[in-house]
């Protein structure tokens, strides 16, 4: 039962629990609330799986950013704290068949293959140092770097232009 | 079960895949749609993260979660931005009231 | 006299039930034996009380750091198994073959890291507890003397140094009052999702060369994230008060504090540059050598980058001029305004917290981290040599207590600048960060990265940059003796600048 276990369950758990409670709440702001509490955890779980700056990345811009602009947007659009959107019977029943399903199907699938034909990473347990990701984004993955920068700046166009006020 | 392996991963981030996905259904409020793509992108990310540390590849696993995690920043803002626009000119942000186009 | 109107029935002075009652006695049966001693010691008693408190923090730094030390010893040698627990007796054949002077029974509790870890977070929530309490007392006394007044000067006798304490007592006591339809869950969970961040933040940040709880390669990096999630907390505690000034309030502080992480952050990667990773100890030893080796000196970038930082960071913590959240005279308290009591008491320590933890990463990237200005003069051998040896070095050249000095020096900095400048509208804010703020921190990045490239590149370059690097070491020395004498000026004739209306005898009268 080592510490690695421990947080792992832990934080996992976490995130588990704080996905069934964002299909279960019943405002907008308390599903808000537990996704910052999945955020924190897979932040949590990236830090154990030795992906730090990962890790910080994922609190940085999914939980300090993302959500903070879903929060928002909640509030700019709820005229009070307690509307709620109920869905109807038929939608849970075929929603609850297609996740389980899904789910089971999924799982099933991962338990069985067999993961060895891909070598084990034993040298991954060291966390890497973040001048080799500066490096690979900046040699192996330049591409992509370069056309998700262009991608941010139409996005910020784009989000500009759809949130200004119309003009009469 | 103690000693935490690949699939302890995959498990989680295939329980919090089918959430998001339950949630993307189940929500009429357009936010809550956002809410759970956000942890189906999430679920992505742990996979990727998860493959990258117990099976050989370098650093593409972390690679591949950093641009999703901008990608994902940059989905979040359009959306918001056009679910603002929807809340203008309708005055309600349930989706059930976007079907202008309908039949 | 006239029938005055009682809006509840009187029900006399309060009496303690039960523990309480025991506790009460036991207080004012100690008051009373120790009234008089207390009163008239009551500074001596507070600096007392300061400097035994850091020697044994000191002490018990000591003591989990000789239980590391015996740990790798017997593992090196081949006496235990790394991850297994170690007897007494093995212990005490480490120590003998170290030559220390511990008892083994004294080590062989901290032998786990859970227990070294459970102290660490115990010292580090004890450290923002008291920071926190006395940087209220400090900020009100400082308030006071910027308005011609004294500020607190009666409750434990000396300055009020007990004010805080005071005011704690009194909040823990005060009814515990949620609005009729706010959100119950989330109001109370709002100042925990405050608080919890910025003490997480102070597990990444350094004190000293042995002073951190986790050294993490991207220390810098979890900080800064702490701050951002701090946002929620004021946005969740808007909203559930089921107020709308509150919401108001909580989303224009969401605004202001979201926008100048930008400019934080951008001015923050200049010194990184510089230094090469984003470990905030490596930063710490880029920097060893003294004043002329500091990071704020080495380019005339880094020296504006340390400005655009700490205004940024001003503004980052919701203090004036930026403290439109918090208007009094605008929102009653903006986010805050439905919390009393014990939650409004976690809402102040979190900002308090979150002002030292900035202010630290100011030190720790731009001026030296934890070495005082004269650390070259240090003698060789001080450093790991006998133990009184260490604790000298460690207060007169470089140690926690020169950070922390330093830190609160930017803390009064910021308390000095609230109480002297009027606040800023949103509009000008907002302005002031995207059209001013941003440009100036991109500017200087730009510079800076081709002024890192050039330095290497012949040597006219590198004697050009080493003696503007010595230019700017001069200013800063003459700035900081100019702030020494602008403080020593107005101290020595502080009844003259009090002016006629302060209360020269604060007990007078009884």
């Amino acid at each position: 039962m080592s510490l690695e276990t421990v947080v792992f369950y832990i934080f996992g758990g976490l995130m588990v629990v704080s996905s069934v409670a964002i299909i279960l709440s019943r405002t907008i702001i308390r599903s808000a609330v537990w996704l910052l509490f999945n955020l924190m955890a897979a932040g949590a779980l990236y830090f154990l799986l030795s992906a730090n700056f990962l890790g910080a990345i994922q609190w940085i811009v999914y939980a300090g950013g993302i959500l903070i602009l879903i929060v928002f947007g909640v509030m700019l659009t709820a005229k009070s704290p307690y509307v709620r959107f109920n869905a109807r019977p038929r939608e849970i029943a075929i929603t609850a068949l297609v996740g389980v399903i899904l789910f089971a199907g999924l799982s099933g699938l991962m338990l069985a293959t067999d993961w060895s034909a891909i070598p084990d990473a034993a040298p991954a347990r060291e966390v890497q140092p973040v001048a080799d990701i500066g490096r690979s984004l900046l040699t192996q993955y330049l591409i992509p770097f370069e056309l998700v920068s262009v991608l941010l700046l139409a996005v910020m166009i784009g989000a500009a232009y759809l949130a200004s006020p119309e003009k009469k | 079960m103690l000693e935490i392996g690949l699939s302890h991963y995959l498990i989680v981030s295939a329980f919090v895949f089918c959430a998001g996905i339950a949630v993307m259904t189940l929500k009429r409020n357009a936010v809550g749609i956002l809410i759970g793509a956000e942890l189906v992108l999430n679920a992505a990310n742990l996979n990727f993260i998860a493959c990258g540390r117990y099976r050989v590849g370098g650093l593409d696993g972390q690679i591949a979660a950093a641009f999703v995690i901008v990608l994902a920043a940059a989905e979040a803002a359009i959306a918001l931005a056009i679910f603002l626009s929807f809340y203008n000119s309708h005055a309600t942000i349930d989706v059930d009231h976007g079907d202008a186009l309908k039949g | 006299m006239t029938d005055v109107y009682v809006p509840w029935p009187d029900r006399g002075p309060k009496q303690f039930r039960g523990p309480a009652k025991l506790i009460a006695a036991l207080a004012v049966g100690v008051y009373g034996a120790f009234r008089l001693p207390i009163r008239r010691l009551a500074g001596l008693i507070l600096f007392a009380a300061v400097v035994g408190g850091c020697v044994f923090a000191w002490a018990v730094s000591v003591l989990l750091r000789t239980v590391v030390q015996v740990q790798t010893h017997l593992v090196a040698a081949g006496e235990a198994q790394a991850g297994e627990s170690i007897s007494l007796e093995k212990l005490r054949l480490g120590i003998a073959q170290l030559e220390l002077l511990t008892p083994a029974w004294l080590l062989w509790p901290f032998q786990w890291l859970v227990v070294r870890d459970v102290i660490g977070v115990i010292g580090a929530l004890a450290f923002v507890s008291l920071l926190a309490m006395y940087a209220i007392w400090w900020e009100r006394k400082t308030a006071g003397h910027i308005q011609s007044r004294l500020g607190p000067m009666r409750v434990g006798g000396w300055h009020g140094w007990s004010q805080s304490l005071a005011d704690g007592i009194k909040c823990i006591a005060k009814e515990d009052f949620i609005p009729d339809r706010a959100d119950r869950p989330l109001f109370r969970l709002a100042p925990y999702l405050c608080f919890v961040p910025v003490v997480i933040a102070f597990m990444a940040l350094p004190f000293g060369v042995y002073w951190v709880f986790r050294e993490l390669d991207v220390a810098l990096l979890v900080i800064l994230a702490m701050l951002s999630i701090d946002v929620m907390g004021v946005l969740i505690g808007g909203w559930a008060s089921n107020n709308k000034w509150s919401v108001y309030g909580a989303m224009r502080e969401a605004c202001q504090v979201v926008s100048y992480e930008i400019p934080l952050g951008m001015s923050l990667l200049i010194p990184i540059m510089v230094v090469g990773s984003l470990s905030l100890s490596k930063a710490a030893e880029f920097q060893q050598g003294g004043w002329f080796n500091w990071l704020a000196w080495h380019s005339p970038w880094t020296f504006a980058a340390m400005f655009v930082y700490f205004i940024a960071s001003v503004a980052s913590c919701k203090r004036a001029p930026f403290d439109l959240p918090e208007a009094e005279s605008e929102l009653v308290a903006g986010f805050h305004t439905e919390y009393s009591g014990f939650r409004w008491a976690v809402f102040f320590f979190a900002e308090y917290a979150a002002m030292f933890v900035v202010s630290g990463l100011l030190v720790i990237l731009f001026l030296g981290a934890w070495d005082a200005p004269w650390v070259a003069l240090a003698p060789a051998g001080w450093k790991d040599g006998a133990l009184w040896q260490q604790l000298a070095y460690g207060v007169v050249f470089s140690g926690p207590l020169w950070f922390v000095f330093k830190c609160l020096f930017f803390i009064y900095l910021q308390m000095w600048m609230r109480w002297t400048l009027p606040r800023l509208r949103i509009d000008q804010v907002l302005y002031s960060c995207v059209q001013v703020m941003l440009p100036l921190a991109m500017l200087v990045l730009l510079c800076s990265v081709f002024w890192e490239l050039w330095l290497p590149s012949s040597l006219a370059a590198f004697w050009v940059t080493k003696v503007i690097s010595i230019v700017l070491a001069l200013i800063g020395a003459v700035g900081a003796i100019a702030v020494l004498y602008v403080a020593y000026a107005g101290f020595s004739r502080r009844q003259a600048l009090v002016g006629s209306q302060a209360v020269r005898k604060p007990l007078a009268g009884g």
